[in-house]
């Protein structure tokens, strides 16, 4: 393995939260005031996920306060505590832009439903 | 002056511990062995020779080979001199590596940046060029480049086309981010000139 390879996949967390795009989730943030640490939240729609390895970033998409607001989180970094899918979304995309131009009832994703073997599989997760 | 020889071996980001990103350059400096120390009695002036890398001594340059030789170490496939002050810590045999450089410390670094080849002055010098559209006919090209009868001629260094790249270039004040003195690594930050694996010196900043 080369050099530049080694010194980032050291870096990479060993484990990463198993989500997809369409998913909602729940991304915890380490933020810190004056002097004292807190988590932060940030809930909604997963609309991209780019780059790999060190380098991977994802984009969440939330409708808040009347204005759409999306946050690119680099899914590597120290500062994010936890990832928490909240929902499993059934998409056929994977970029959601389309999400950018709609509002209300036309900007909502499906939820996916599990069914067979794969429901079970999803269940005892 | 405290420096070694390196090489490139490419680009990468790191985390420090607040969770900011820094991009680094990754540089394998040393080890470098000394190969000889001069001093003000013998040569007028004090410095220490370090030798990088490795080649078979029929392959290298008499004057390399005979200099290894004498000092009794591997041919290197670079050699290089470093001014210094105190010539009473160096030993000839000794590997120096990238355990001399410690955090947070500034470093200047040269190299050899990459070739480009012969290119236009838009390349080059980054002129502007022309518009490409309303009948233009003046897109690429360097325009007037002089007077006329007075002065009479071209104005010495006047910037025009021609080879861009492949010269020597040194960065000067980057910050080393983080040392790996068991790997010989040394994490800038920022950019240096070359290509991976191209030769580099890494010192101490003069203006720090």
């Amino acid at each position: 393995m080369n050099i530049i390879d080694k010194i980032e996949k050291a870096q990479c967390k060993a484990s990463v939260p198993d989500f997809n795009i369409g998913d909602t989730v729940k991304v915890s943030t380490k933020i810190i005031e004056g002097t004292t640490e807190r988590i932060q939240n940030f809930t909604g729609v997963v609309i991209a996920r780019k780059n790999s390895g060190i380098r991977e970033t994802f984009t969440v998409r939330r409708f808040q306060n009347g204005y759409g607001v999306e946050r690119v989180f680099p899914i590597h970094s120290p500062r994010i505590d936890a990832i928490t899918v909240e929902r499993h979304g059934h998409v056929r995309r994977a970029k959601l832009y389309y999400l950018r131009d709609k509002i209300g009832k036309a900007a909502r994703v499906k939820e996916k439903k599990y069914f067979g073997p794969a429901a079970s599989a999803e269940a005892a997760k | 002056m405290k420096g070694l020889i390196g090489k490139k071996v490419g680009m990468t980001q790191l985390y420090d511990d607040k969770g900011v990103l820094t991009p680094v350059t990754v540089v394998q400096a040393g080890p470098c062995v000394v190969i000889d120390v001069k001093n003000v009695e013998r040569d007028g002036y004090s410095a220490v020779l370090f030798g990088f890398g490795s080649r078979k001594a029929k392959n290298a340059g008499k004057a390399v080979a005979g200099q290894a030789a004498k000092a009794g170490v591997n041919t290197p496939s670079i050699m290089k001199e470093f001014r210094i002050t105190d010539d009473s810590k160096f030993e000839i045999g000794a590997e120096i590596g990238a355990g001399i450089f410690e955090e947070g410390e500034y470093l200047d670094v040269t190299g050899v940046t990459k070739g480009r080849g012969y290119q236009g002055v838009m390349v080059r010098h980054h002129f502007k060029g022309g518009r490409d559209g309303h009948g233009g006919g003046w897109h690429r090209k360097p325009g007037s480049i002089g007077c006329r009868e007075s002065p009479g001629n071209i104005i010495k260094g006047k910037k025009m086309p021609g080879q861009h790249g492949s010269v020597k270039r040194t960065v000067q004040n980057l910050r080393v981010v983080k040392v790996d003195s068991a790997e010989n690594l040394i994490f800038v930050s920022g950019a240096i000139p070359g290509p991976n694996g191209g030769t580099v010196l890494v010192r101490k900043a003069i203006k720090k």
